[in-house]
């Protein structure tokens, strides 16, 4: 054992240099977050949640073209459709199957109308299976909730395409 | 030159083409395909819509129109130049101008002519800026939606209901952009066939009303099947989704219903979703109940008939039920088969008598035609679209029994059944220097004994013979209504005295295989067991309900009226506890304790195909010649038509609110138009 090791065991060197390093992270800007009161920013794209968008006007924007019905990979999505009262191509029915989906984003990229969109919201975690089968009105739902930001995402990557 | 085959030279390969033929179609015969949307192969050229412009040498430096250009001499045509690729881009840029781009909420959409020849043969994107035309929705009716402004004008509806169908229904008014296809004063189409403009359409102007909106065609599952709404048998596809028919789409065979299918055999489908049995049902206290199976075959073996069981068939029975069935009472020791549920009885042992000899194919040369008490519009609607050809090549129609029109010129001799026996001397005369003569023998005929002296004037004017060019030429013909008539009379189910014989034998059962014509009150002393798929009179009429299956639901042997053995595919399952006919037939042999031979459905078709050979070969079966004629049988009574209402005429079509809205609409004149959105 040398001097240098001597002075060092003897002034505690090491255990002073490990809090030094707790000190300096002590004074320096956090990198965790706190979470459900705290949130990382999302892209525009960020594929969450899914959504049934509305014209301002309050018309539903679904046409039942069934295009993503078509494209989805994981088939989750299933129309039905028949003409509305007014003659109008409608849906019946449009069930999106949550367990099933892989957040692929398909279905909003064959959207011709911009009616069902994957939105920023990432928190829908439920207690039970069945309550992520999500149904029309569900889905409309959560196009009224979300309508803004959906919005906002949509014109933000509106440039880059 | 002249009828030699000209040599032509499609894109460097040499070929002969037909005395005749079009560049068009020398160019598919080369294997190119050439895109088109007004041109057809049964309607007459129209050269509208200039998408088939190819490159012809020797001939002007511009493409030309392939489907109006003969194909001559030496010719030498490019469908793939660099000429040809430009042509086709500025046709579809033209045709486009002013298509509306509504694909998404277009039910032609994913198969649409104007869809797929865009992304095959158009530029892949727009240079037009100025307005679209815009047209309005015209009605036509309670079977065709219309969406004008889709129209791209290549007349093909137009042609068709002139040509084919022979009513002067559809029309194009106007000119240039501003023309418009139209029923003219907006009546409803009313002609049997008037629904295969939808398939027509090469885009999504006129579409599909009941079926509006359903489903797109890649989430269908296709099964071929046989139509059973009239006897003709016409080829159709079954379109199913999960459980249930969306549709169905007449298939092209040429021998049967070309590619046209009658609009009840189309839009009848929406009937089998409805006043469907999907339980058994056991009369109790005479009221019926819901029952098990269990306790339904229960209910039938208690009725012990021994031996005394008779079988009655319905119009739309596949060839399987019947022969179980037939196995069934044979095991029994019963031989009571009875089809023909109206209670005529012709003779049925010499099966060339009652069948459509000349063949529905065939019928469209003959040069002279008798018709004997058949409305064949509504009977057999495909095959007054031939009877209509062969007059258009000159054929003279006689027609005994009421007026009614025909689409073409016939001339009507009267209403009398007798009138067979006395014909007016010009009727001998045509017949007499006819070259291919023929008489067709309707339902209505058959009830008035028609079928004797119709026999005896075969005879007289030698209906059966060798035509010129050495081909056998056979006129005698009778026009049966019901799928299941042919396969029945082969199976046996005819008794000479015809369903009376059934009523006198006083059996204890009477089975009913999906009879809804019977007058059941005749077999007040009977127990009625039915098995059939709809809530109909037979069910009414019943002591106990078996259900069992519609066409869709069962694979079957059909035999149309001129003898040719079909075979149909099963498309979807029948409903609730509902089950194939002959599954329950087998069934109840082992309710009553007998055994009928066969466990599966293959060896009950064996078993049927060693009885009857005819019917394990699909295609026309042979029924050998014609019998004598007995000199002295004669036809008497008024000729009246069984049929009084064309969209109402099975179970099936009977249950379809599309159906019950046509014959309001379209017969009985019921104003349901509505302004077109």
């Amino acid at each position: 054992m040398t001097v240098a090791q001597l002075i060092k065991s003897f002034t505690l060197w090491e255990f002073l240099k490990a809090h030094l390093i707790t000190l300096k992270y002590f004074f320096k800007v956090k990198a965790t977050i706190n979470y459900p009161f705290e949130k990382n920013p999302l892209s525009p794209r960020f594929r969450g949640e899914h959504a049934l968008r509305r014209y301002p006007s309050g018309e539903e924007r679904c046409i039942a073209c069934k295009l993503c019905e078509a494209v989805c990979p994981a088939q989750a999505i299933t129309i039905e459709a028949e003409p509305r009262d007014d003659g109008s191509r409608r849906t019946t029915r449009y069930d999106i199957d949550m367990t099933k989906c892989i957040y692929c984003g398909f279905c909003q990229e064959a959207c011709p109308v911009d009616a069902i969109v994957e939105g920023p919201n990432l928190e829908f975690a439920t207690e039970t299976r069945e309550e992520l089968l999500y149904d029309k009105a569900k889905l409309l739902a959560n196009g009224d909730k979300w309508e803004r930001a959906l919005a906002a995402n949509l014109e933000a990557d509106a440039p880059y395409r | 030159m002249g009828s030699q085959m000209p040599k032509v030279t499609v894109d460097g390969t040499e070929l002969e083409v037909p005395a005749g033929a079009t560049v068009l179609q020398a160019c598919e015969l080369a294997g190119k395909e050439i895109p088109r949307f007004c041109y057809h192969e049964r309607l007459s050229i129209a050269g509208n819509c200039r998408m088939c412009l190819v490159e012809v040498s020797p001939g002007p430096p511009k493409p030309q129109a392939s489907c109006a250009l003969p194909a001559t001499e030496g010719q030498v045509i490019k469908t793939d130049s660099e000429m040809v690729k430009k042509a086709r881009e500025g046709v579809m840029e033209f045709l486009l101008i002013n298509h509306p781009l509504d694909c998404p909420i277009c039910d032609q959409g994913g198969e649409c002519d104007l869809q797929d020849q865009s992304v095959a043969y158009g530029r892949g994107a727009s240079r037009y800026d100025e307005n679209k035309r815009a047209v309005t929705d015209k009605y036509m009716g309670p079977l065709i939606k219309t969406t004008m402004t889709r129209c791209i004008h290549c007349t093909r509806c137009v042609r068709f209901s002139e040509e084919v169908a022979g009513v002067d229904e559809i029309g194009a008014l106007y000119r240039g952009e501003n023309m418009q296809i139209s029923t003219y004063l907006e009546h409803a189409a009313k002609h049997e066939l008037s629904a295969n403009v939808i398939d027509l359409c090469p885009v999504g102007a006129l579409t599909s009303r009941p079926y509006a909106f359903e489903a797109r065609p890649w989430e269908l599952k296709k099964t071929l099947s046989i139509d059973v709404s009239d006897a003709i048998g016409a080829n159709v596809r079954v379109d199913a989704r999960g459980r249930e028919v969306l549709r169905i789409l007449p298939r092209v065979n040429d021998d049967v219903n070309e590619e046209w299918l009658s609009d009840k055999g189309r839009f009848q489908v929406d009937g089998l979703t409805k006043r469907r049995l999907d339980r058994p049902w056991i009369r109790r206290d005479g009221k019926l109940t819901p029952a098990t199976w269990a306790e339904a075959f229960a209910a039938v073996a208690s009725i012990n008939p021994g031996s005394s069981i008779a079988a009655v068939a319905g119009d739309l029975v596949d060839c399987e039920t019947m022969f179980a069935a037939k196995a069934l009472l044979g095991a029994l020791g019963s031989s009571l088969l009875e089809g023909r549920q109206t209670g005529m009885s012709y003779p049925a042992d010499n099966l060339a008598a009652v069948n459509f000899n000349t063949t529905l194919a065939g019928i469209e040369i003959a040069d002279a035609v008798l018709i004997v008490g058949s409305h064949i519009r509504w009977e057999a609607a495909l095959l007054n679209a031939r009877l209509r050809k062969a007059v258009k090549r000159g054929a003279r129609v006689f027609v005994v029994g009421p007026e009614y029109d025909l689409t073409y010129k016939a001339e009507f001799l009267g209403d009398d059944a007798a009138l067979l026996g006395k014909l007016p001397g010009h009727v001998s005369e045509a017949f007499g220097a006819a070259k291919r003569p023929a008489i067709i023998i309707g339902g209505a005929g058959l009830a008035k004994g028609a079928l004797g002296p119709a026999l005896a004037l075969a005879e007289q004017w030698n209906l059966v013979r060798t035509l010129d060019d050495g081909t056998a030429w056979n006129g005698f013909n009778v026009l049966h209504m019901a799928a299941s008539r042919m396969g029945g009379l082969m199976l046996g189910y005819a008794q000479a005295g015809g369903i009376a014989d059934l009523v006198a034998a006083k059996p204890k059962l009477v089975l009913s295989l999906g009879a809804d014509e019977v007058d059941y009150t005749r077999f007040a002393g009977s127990m009625v067991v039915y098995i059939g798929h709809h809530g109909d009179k037979g069910a009414h009429a019943a002591d106990i309900i078996l259900p069992g299956s519609a066409y869709t639901e069962k694979a079957g042997t059909y035999v149309n009226t001129e003898g040719r053995v079909q075979y149909a595919e099963k498309a979807v399952f029948a409903p609730g506890d509902a089950r194939e006919d002959w599954t329950i037939l087998r069934a109840l042999a082992d309710a009553f304790g007998v055994s009928v031979g066969f466990d599966s459905f293959e060896e009950l078709r064996a078993a049927m195909v060693a009885a009857v050979p005819a019917l394990g070969v699909e295609g026309l079966a042979d029924y050998g010649a014609l019998p004598q004629a007995d000199k002295k049988a004669t036809a008497e009574g008024t000729i009246t038509y069984p049929i009084k209402d064309f969209y109402l005429t099975n179970p099936i079509a009977r249950a379809s609110a599309t159906m019950q809205r046509c014959s309001a609409e379209l017969l009985h004149g019921e104003d349901f138009a509505e302004a077109a959105e």
